[in-house]
């Protein structure tokens, strides 16, 4: 689950890191009292939108008089951004963070995210704060320093100094650089996050080190346990259908092509779309119905599907395990029959009782296309939408 | 021969009185020697009942002393799950098969240090299968985990995956093709785990009642690749292999909360070139992983 960075700032702030002062809003005239409030003669608007590059797509300006607030936030505000990030359509700007002008006079990277290898957490820095991380670890790897962090012991002093020297921030702040690094580690650790990234974190000309901007993922694994992050989410800024189809326990991603699938199993729903794009199509989605699935379940599932007007056709990949093929053909019948099906439906099964399974599709009169593997289905069904 | 299990195996159920874990402990005794293998349960509130004619203990230690298990299977709800797997550890056991799916990653991370800790101080070394994962088998054996048993048939490929059904699915081809499996182990599609790719391939190595052997794996994490250079420098079997998610766009997380593309090299493709670069016979074609594995032998 992603939040928004001035939610991410709030939590930062909570964990000891410094941040500049700012307020959130959601219109226009808010966004000029806010900037009234906080005071001074620089500030800057910015887009909130869970998406990154939102300063290159025209989402993050400075303003140096309160018309010019008021001038941007009226921009900003409602646009669709465009960004690396969003896709060709953008998203739409519905909230904005007005703060303090910053003196940078120095950007640096730093990070927290699990190591998987390692089974620790990787805490990154780089002196090249700022830019696009990819790309500094595609041109100059040796710009970005990394420590593991046992979970058991936290981050150590001596490893903050590290990451610390490494990026060259200047003796003067360097206490200050180590707490902020001590900070992001325990904000890591205590909200279940997977990612944690603060990029800037500048050098301000007076040596203050601050958090300009912060980006934050959580594990969905943890959120039963952690409130203040769920009521940080904010559903504008998910995929509408894969809400909807996590209300019924359905793992669903859509993509681009034409053939909508239903799978169960997350391994097997990949290797499906794989075949389908191998024997010439592209798959329209990743959807896998899980261990425990029910009539009710594959109809939504199906209505889901549908939904995208780009489906030509639908491929159902079930291996039956638990969950038995006669269950599954069942669940088919009803949500073709119920959701007036009229694109080819292609349905491949396998395992527990395949024979009783495959006779109900035969006996619904409905005009399922059958198939014994996955190769043969995805072949059948990349036919039948041409 | 097999890897890890064998109809000897004694076995304990954490979690066995939940919905899931009765469910999978009937299928798992009615599977092969399972009678004589699922010897304990535990539950500290259930202590001295019986399930399934199986005695119900108070702690995994007791279990364990009593029954002679070295062997537990976890069923227990998520919020708890890392607890139940520390407790086997604790108990000295030889393997522990986590089945729960949906563990915070941050307890993960803290069992799994605990362990190496552990290890590192001269304690017992406990294996760990999954989390998240359908568990393994050894055909006309015994199973633990919730795969279903009747697909497998007894016999010399070793089947190792990530991911639950696209096991099954190259079980199923294997089987349908009159090849049997020495055993089939499913590691999980968390992003910390135990038992990783190369530790299963380790194993299969120096089976020698495994001839050859289907890896299968999916996008996101280094384990493939690790794995493949491994086999390339000390494998002696043949291997076919198949990654799940050449059509998966970067960033998304795919179902399984491992299988996320993060960086260049955890593609479907990347992991595919160095498993070929390092012997595998690769293929982008699930439905042939069999009759490719029959053509090598």
């Amino acid at each position: 689950m992603k939040i928004h960075e001035y939610q991410g700032k709030q939590l930062l702030k909570k964990f000891g890191v410094t941040v500049p002062r700012g307020i959130h809003c959601t219109s226009v005239d808010d966004a000029v009292k806010a900037a009234e409030t906080l005071g001074g003669s620089v500030w800057v608007v910015k887009a909130q939108i869970h998406a990154g590059g939102r300063g290159k797509g025209g989402g993050v300006k400075v303003a140096k008089s309160l018309e010019q607030v008021r001038e941007y936030a009226s921009q900003i505000l409602g646009m669709q951004l465009v960004t690396h990030q969003t896709g060709p359509e953008g998203q739409k700007v519905r909230n904005l963070l007005v703060e303090e002008g910053a003196d940078i006079k120095h950007e640096y990277y730093v990070a927290a995210l699990t190591d998987r290898a390692t089974q620790s957490v990787a805490i990154m820095a780089s002196s090249e704060g700022g830019m696009d991380i990819e790309e500094v670890a595609h041109k100059t790897p040796e710009k970005i320093i990394k420590v593991f962090v046992n979970p058991l012991v936290g981050l150590t002093d001596e490893q903050a100094l590290t990451l610390v020297n490494g990026i060259g921030v200047p003796a003067a702040s360097q206490a200050q650089a180590v707490a902020a690094l001590k900070g992001l580690y325990t904000c890591y650790m205590e909200t279940d996050a997977s990612l944690a990234e603060i990029n800037p974190l500048i050098l301000e000309g007076n040596g203050n080190i601050k958090a300009l901007d912060a980006k934050f993922n959580f594990d969905s694994n943890a959120l039963y346990r952690q409130e203040e992050i769920v009521a940080f989410r904010d559903l504008d800024e998910e995929d509408a259908d894969e809400i909807e189809a996590s209300k019924f326990d359905l793992a669903y991603i859509s993509l681009d092509g034409n053939i909508g699938c239903l799978v169960n199993g997350a391994g097997l729903a990949m290797a499906t779309m794989d075949t389908i794009k191998l024997f010439g199509a592209e798959p329209a989605n990743f959807l896998d119905v899980g261990g425990g699935a029910t009539t009710e379940k594959v109809t939504e599932a199906f209505k889901i599907m549908l939904k995208n007007p780009k489906v030509k056709g639908i491929l159902v990949n079930i291996f039956g395990g638990i969950m038995r093929c006669d269950t599954i053909a069942a669940g088919v019948v009803a949500a073709a029959k119920e959701t007036h099906l009229s694109v080819p439906l292609v349905v491949r099964m396998k395992g527990t009782n395949e024979e009783i399974g495959k006779q109900i599709l035969k006996d619904s009169g409905l005009p399922i296309i059958s198939a014994d593997s996955m190769a043969e289905a995805a072949t059948k069904i990349v036919a039948a939408v041409k | 021969m097999s890897i890890f299990i064998n109809k000897d195996t004694k076995i304990i159920t954490q979690g066995i009185t939940g919905k899931t874990g009765q469910f999978h402990t009937e299928k798992c005794q009615e599977y092969a020697n399972g009678k004589n293998c699922f010897v304990a349960g535990v539950n500290p509130k259930k202590a001295g009942e019986s399930i399934f004619n199986i005695p119900i203990f108070g702690s995994v230690k007791e279990a364990a002393a009593q029954t002679g298990a070295t062997v537990s299977v976890i069923y227990v709800p998520p919020p708890g799950a890392a607890a139940a797997i520390w407790e086997a550890v604790e108990a000295d056991l030889d393997l522990v098969v986590c089945i729960t799916e949906g563990i915070p990653v941050r307890d993960m991370l803290i069992v799994r240090n605990k362990m190496k800790e552990k290890e590192a101080k001269g304690g017992k070394k406990t294996l760990l299968l999954g989390p998240n994962c359908p568990g393994l088998i050894t055909p006309d054996e015994v199973k633990i985990g919730i795969m279903p048993g009747h697909i497998h048939k007894k016999g010399r490929i070793g089947v190792v995956s990530r991911s639950g059904t696209l096991t099954y699915e190259a079980v199923g081809q294997l089987t349908e093709i009159g090849l049997g499996q020495s055993s089939a182990v499913g590691i999980g599609g968390d992003p910390i785990n135990g038992l990783k790719h190369i530790d299963v391939m380790k194993a299969f190595n120096d089976d020698p009642d495994t001839d050859a052997v289907i890896m299968i794996g999916e996008i996101g994490g280094p384990d493939e690749a690790e794995a493949a250079v491994w086999c390339k420098a000390n494998m002696k079997k043949p291997i076919v292999g198949f990654i799940a998610g050449v059509t998966a766009p970067a960033g998304k997380r795919m179902g399984h909360a491992g299988a996320l593309i993060s960086g260049g090299a955890d593609t479907a493709d990347a992991k595919l070139a160095i498993m070929e670069e390092c012997g595998f016979t690769v293929t982008r074609n699930p439905s042939e992983m069999a009759k490719l594995l029959k053509a090598l032998l």
